[in-house]
């Protein structure tokens, strides 16, 4: 496992710092731009010698800057699969990146707020992370990084259809901004349908997904741009910030509605959660995830008042199964994975709040 | 509940949201989920080539259309075929070629085809010194592989020629 990633491991990242406007229901405001550099065919079409040829000029250009010295640089190739899934697993890197071939590399910033994908499905595709809803804060974040890489690289670019991406949907601006919300009391009063079926009508995707390609949670949704030509980046962004707030007023007075109505059971359906996720000897990590959920929902609305919503960010991305194999410092088999996991969320829920907070920290 | 594909239970249940018919649901194994999760990811691809069908359907004969899909990039060498399979386009060039055909695409998709946004300081070359960047580099690997190494290296002071006059020169692409 690689070194450099391993003190990564024990830490949050940026995105599940559980802090930020709005983070009881957002969990985190994430704005991608997709590059390619002139002069170079698209992925599609590379020799593995352009790739490297690519790869070289990107590293060459980025090293000169004062900014990118921190910046942790990994080939793809170098490391081992559970160093790639736990990229993956924390949203640093996609799976096309993990399991595609040939050179390519990721440029993560210490913070986890940013990082620079090289030969995914573009030559270039950067991100910025923040926690909360944070969505101008993290435009002006990635087109500073923009910026910055723009002064060194001259970019494919049309002036009719903008910077050119392999695929015409990202065409333009190739930016996709993506707000990941919790949304539990919408799935529970069954109204989520009703609600993203009116988003529909404005050009913003919604999927009832966890990221893109990875474990499926219950209660989480992502809510991006479909848009990306014709629009200006702010047009774009102001477009999907407008639709968070309604989304959250939603979430809001479900909740209400179901403390309101059946605060006896949403207690008992809370508890019963906790109750599993501290005693189990062995869990999958879609019960997990599963059981989080409901924990995180009761803590938002005052049901359980001695666990910090830091404690249950965390455990959604440590009980993962590359995290846990990390932290574990070995390779685990499935089966093993589900014991590990049940003792790793008896050890940090178990004891109340406070104690179980620490020892993440 | 048993996955909806096997015998199996069903521990994944996915809603589609944005299925034309309304919002599906899905019960799946994990292995199912991981199976529909993965070409999940290639929705960009599959929304390129429903549009597409949908475009081609109702402008072109199949004479046509057999002649659009023989169309290929001089520079990257990606037939209209290919690109309207694969759902990506072989190089920046594409744009180019196809730009009769790739128009309504981007007007489906975006209800545009004219960028409005940001624009780099750095200018790109002409498309045809990209084009010729491109081809160059083709050739070079072509000089290496059959080890005539004097005319790779002739290229490869050619490309950086090229590539040092690049912030000079103004055009599209």
């Amino acid at each position: 496992m690689d070194p450099k990633l391993d003190e990564l491991a024990g830490q949050c990242g940026e995105w599940l710092r559980g802090t930020g406007p709005e983070s009881d229901i957002v969990i985190s405001s994430r704005i991608r731009l997709a590059r390619n550099l002139a002069g170079f065919p698209f992925i599609k079409k590379c020799s593995p010698e352009d790739r490297q040829a690519i790869e070289r000029t990107v590293r060459g250009k980025m090293e000169k800057l004062a900014q990118w010295k921190d910046v942790r640089y990994l080939m793809v190739d170098d490391l081992s699969e559970v160093d790639r899934q736990f990229l993956v697993e924390r949203q640093l890197i996609s799976r096309e990146l993990a399991d595609s071939e040939g050179a390519r590399a990721v440029a993560i910033d210490p913070g986890e707020q940013f990082s620079v994908m090289i030969n995914e499905e573009d030559h270039l595709r950067m991100q910025v992370m923040h926690s909360g809803l944070s969505l101008q804060e993290a435009w002006q974040t990635v087109n500073a990084l923009d910026d910055l890489i723009e002064g060194e690289i001259t970019y494919a670019f049309h002036s009719k259809f903008g910077y050119l991406t392999a695929c015409p949907t990202n065409a333009g601006t190739g930016l996709r901004v993506s707000v990941m919300l919790h949304l539990p009391a919408l799935v529970i009063t069954r109204q989520i349908d009703k609600v993203f079926r009116s988003l529909q009508k404005i050009s913003v995707t919604v999927r009832g997904l966890y990221g893109e390609g990875s474990q499926y949670m219950g209660d989480f949704y992502q809510v991006s741009n479909q848009i990306t030509l014709g629009r200006s980046e702010e047009e774009l962004v102001q477009q999907v910030s407008e639709v968070i707030p309604v989304l959250i007023d939603y979430e809001r007075r479900a909740r209400r509605f179901l403390v309101e109505e059946s605060e006896q059971d949403l207690h008992d359906d809370v508890s019963r959660a906790r109750g599993i996720l501290t005693t189990a000897k062995k869990i999958s990590s879609e019960e997990t995830m599963h059981y989080l959920s409901k924990v995180r929902m009761g803590i938002n609305l005052g049901l359980i008042d001695d666990l910090p919503i830091t404690t249950i960010n965390k455990l959604f991305i440590h009980t993962q199964p590359a995290h846990l194999q990390k932290l574990r410092g070995r390779t685990l088999g499935s089966a093993d994975r589900n014991v590990e996991r049940a003792s790793y969320l008896q050890r940090h829920l178990s004891d109340s709040g406070s104690n179980g907070a620490a020892e993440l920290n | 509940m048993k996955c909806q594909h096997c015998e199996k239970p069903a521990t994944f249940h996915i809603t589609e949201l944005t299925e034309p018919g309304g919002p599906q649901v899905m019960h799946l194994c994990e292995e199912h989920a991981r199976h529909y999760l993965s070409k999940e990811q290639s929705t960009p691809t599959s929304l390129v080539a429903d549009h597409l069908e949908k475009q081609l359907k109702l402008g072109q004969t199949a004479e046509e259309l057999a002649e659009l899909d023989q169309q290929e990039c001089p520079v990257c060498g990606i037939t209209f075929y290919e690109f309207r399979n694969a759902g990506r386009l072989g190089c920046p060039y594409d744009y180019t070629v196809f730009q009769k055909d790739l128009e309504p695409l981007l007007i489906n998709i975006h209800a545009s085809r004219e960028h409005k946004g940001k624009r780099p300081t750095r200018l790109a070359p002409s498309a045809d010194r990209q084009a010729e960047l491109i081809q160059l580099r083709r050739e070079m690997e072509e000089a290496i592989e059959k080890e005539n190494y004097e005319r790779a290296s002739e290229i490869r002071d050619r490309i950086r020629t090229l590539e040092s006059g690049q912030s000079d020169t103004s055009s599209d692409l």
